[in-house]
């Protein structure tokens, strides 16, 4: 297919979204619930079904397309247009956003149908999908800023979609504010990118910084540049020290959780890094920050995931964590890795806040996971699947966790055994909290019914439904569905990657990053010692899954003692190390002590409207004295003209007259 | 010949009558009459003026005000008799219908 017949559907994808969103959110209010599904569900599934198309009739050879739609900016010779481009980086993207989106779609009918505000959340949902498709379509980086800003709109809405709740509403807002503070650093990498190449076309920039040389003292303008987007992407994508948002963000529908918070959105800022690989290249600073945030924030955020009781809590720090492998590759150069990563963590993940969202369904809004157990009995296929996409997450092969996994820790290796260690001891704790989540669910005994009662409703109800809590049940086709078809990517969709053919196909988009990375690699290449760590990787996994069955399934009494025996480091993890309360301190509370005191109290208050006050009441005091000068009385107003002509007349005697 | 200051002198004699009249007297007919004396006054130090100088223009200007007065008296006069009817007084004090 030539680029002119292409073009269309490429700008047909993000509108038809769009197209949903605006009818079921101007008329969705007045419309039945089918009539809702059909339109939400129709243009997302259209966008698919074009992307698919497209899919089809993409050959690399003729990549990149191009496509300007219309023109946007022009001052002097500085230009932007709203146009679209794909090559084999946007491809994989749009497939991954349009495909799980339309399965999370699907899935949001069946979990979303008793909700009142059905219609407003199928709208927000399109939205998001236009803002999302904007953003990994885009040509330029002003394009992709609108998704991404979109994207976070769609994200704030639908985190506090159910807005009544205090919590919903702050943690709606906390997400907000904390991706500001990424989106200053993009903002102000623009602005470098405009000063120094005159242009933020993706390839007219990236044109210019080939021919620069790799900095090696790291203090030139690509370190800078590189340094700002990585502040973005942080924030978008929930890396050290921005991450606070991600696990408040689980307030939202459990829907939300899995198409924003896991599968798509969180991963713009590993797509924007990927896609900025030319310039982080010759930015070996900025790349040494990204592989440190990410190798760290990894480590991080899997440990507290250990500690966690609320299953989507877990499934939260889990997107972190893995969040952060995405980063760790494309810090020591691999960025076809952390891009495989990314699709195959949109399966899995994706698959288990689904498969999450449906246990929540069928116990009636419980999320404690200390009041779940023996759902194996009650849903099944609920039960299957995750255990599908914890075997995937976990690395186990041949799941799909495992091939992008391991592909990573390869390129670690190759870079430094530092990453690497980290990188499996992260392995080891991301295998021991998905199997423990796994135990706490579906293992033993049915605890809920007992302590629910007992305790009244309960605290961390998000998503109630309001239906009365009866025998757990699994959930209806039109949910299942969505999970099985994720299940059978999770288990299929490593083998892209088999024999590197993933990282051949995305070879040309990282063609001139990549030179720099493939002479490291190829130093070590070795395939014993290939085979040597993925027989680590595999062996640390299965021995988290030995650690979670002995602690949770065998001994399910253990795991307090211990937590009794350690302590204050159990109290730490459990309250996320208490980075929320140093924030708090740290950030919150001197901005709003701040804003209290000085600008609220002292400036706004003290000069602002005194000003405004003051001079209102000299205007008033001066008119009170002044004002009975005008009796009404003729003769006194006839004695003032009098008295002003006498001293006038006075003024030209003593002035002299001329 | 008498000098121009004595015909100064006395027109402002005659002004300042008529401005004191005008402020305190209260009845309307009076403060009229006032008026006029005030523009007496002025035309009296025209007419000095205009003798003074040898200047016709002077003059011609006294038989302007004197035709505007006339007009103002019939005009003046009739709103007098207009608010004497209808409110049966002639104190300024007491036509306040208009204050607030």
């Amino acid at each position: 297919m030539t680029p002119q017949t292409l073009s269309p559907l490429l700008c047909t994808i993000p509108l038809l979204p769009l197209a949903g969103a605006a009818i079921n959110g101007f008329f969705g209010r007045q419309s039945s619930k089918k009539a809702i599904s059909a339109v939400a569900l129709a243009f997302c599934g259209l966008a698919f079904f074009m992307a698919v198309l497209i899919a089809a009739n993409f050959s690399s050879a003729s990549a990149p397309y191009s496509f300007p739609l219309a023109h946007w900016l022009r001052s002097g010779n500085f230009q932007v247009d709203f146009s679209f481009y794909l090559d084999q980086l946007s491809l994989v993207m749009l497939l991954v956003v349009t495909g799980v989106g339309f399965l999370i779609h699907i899935y949001s009918v069946g979990y979303m149908w008793d909700d009142d505000g059905y219609y407003r959340f199928m709208s927000y949902m399109n939205l998001f999908m236009f803002f999302m498709l904007t953003l990994v379509l885009a040509k330029n980086y002003l394009v992709m800023f609108i998704g991404w800003e979109g994207v976070g709109l769609a994200s704030y809405l639908l985190i506090g979609f159910w807005f009544t709740k205090d919590s919903a509403a702050a943690a709606g807002k906390k997400a907000f504010i904390v991706n500001r503070i990424g989106d200053f650093g993009f903002l102000i990498a623009l602005f470098l990118m405009i000063k120094h190449f005159h242009s933020l076309d993706f390839t007219k920039v990236f044109a210019q910084v080939s021919a620069w040389p790799t900095e090696v003292a790291g203090i030139g303008i690509l370190t800078a540049i590189g340094l700002l987007l990585m502040v973005g992407a942080a924030g978008k994508s929930a890396q050290i020290p921005l991450y606070v948002w991600l696990p408040d963000a689980m307030e939202g529908p459990t829907p939300v959780s899995a198409l924003i918070h896991a599968a798509t959105m969180v991963t713009a800022g590993v797509y924007m890094v990927a896609r900025s690989s030319m310039i982080f290249e010759r930015a070996p600073t900025a790349m040494m920050v990204v592989a440190i945030i990410g190798t760290l924030t990894a480590l991080f955020a899997a440990t507290i995931g250990i500690a966690q009781t609320d299953i989507k809590k877990v499934l939260a720090y889990s997107t972190v964590s893995q969040l952060g492998y995405m980063f760790m590759a494309c810090g020591v150069g691999a960025f076809s890795a952390g891009i495989f990563h990314l699709m195959t963590h949109a399966f899995f993940k994706g698959l288990l806040f689904l498969a999450a969202g449906s246990v929540i369904h069928g116990i009636g809004g419980e999320q404690d996971m200390r009041k779940m157990g023996g759902l194996r009995l009650y849903m099944p296929w609920t039960f299957t699947t995750m255990g599908i996409a914890t075997l995937a997450i976990a690395g186990i092969p041949p799941f799909a966790g495992f091939w992008s996994k391991d592909e990573i820790l390869w390129q670690a290796f190759n870079t430094s055994w530092v990453y690497w260690l980290i990188g499996v001891v992260t392995a080891f704790i991301t295998s021991f909290y998905m199997f423990r989540l796994m135990y706490m669910t579906f293992g033993g005994d049915y605890r809920s019914p007992a302590v629910q009662e007992a305790h009244g409703h309960n605290p961390h109800g998000h998503d109630d439904h309001g239906h009365g809590h009866g025998e757990p049940h699994e959930s209806p086709w039109v949910m299942l569905g969505p999970l099985v078809i994720l299940a059978v990517l999770s288990v299929v969709g490593g083998f892209v990657g088999y024999g590197n053919r993933f990282e051949h196909f995305l070879a040309p988009v990282f063609q001139g990053a990549t030179e720099v990375a493939q002479e490291a690699s190829h130093e070590t290449a070795g395939r014993a010692l290939e085979y040597l760590l993925m027989a680590v990787s595999v062996s640390v996994a299965g021995l988290g899954w030995l650690l979670a069955y002995l602690l949770y399934s065998r001994r399910p009494q253990l795991p307090a003692r211990i937590a009794q025996s350690l302590g204050g480091l159990y109290q730490a993890v459990a309250h996320k190390y208490y980075i929320d309360e140093l924030y708090a301190v740290l950030f919150v509370k001197p901005v709003v002590d701040g804003s209290t005191t000085i600008l609220w109290h002292d400036i706004d208050q003290g000069v602002i409207d005194a000003a405004v006050n003051d001079s209102a009441d000299a205007a008033c005091h001066v008119s009170d004295s002044v004002r009975h000068m005008q009796s009404g009385n003729l003769r006194s107003y006839a004695g003032w003209v009098a008295a002003g002509g006498a001293v006038v007349i006075a003024y030209m005697v003593w002035m002299g007259v001329r | 010949m008498i000098p121009l200051s004595y015909y100064l002198l006395l027109s402002g004699i005659l002004f300042a009558c008529g401005v004191l009249g005008f402020l305190i007297k209260r009845n309307i007919i009076t403060i009229f009459m006032s008026i006029e004396l005030m523009l007496n006054g002025v035309n009296l130090s025209f007419v000095a003026f205009a003798a003074q100088w040898h200047a016709l223009s002077g003059q011609v200007f006294v038989f302007f005000v004197m035709v505007v007065a006339a007009a103002e008296a019939a005009v003046g006069l009739a709103i007098i008799i207009a608010v004497y009817r209808t409110r049966e007084t002639l104190n300024v004090d007491r036509v306040n219908l208009l204050k607030l």
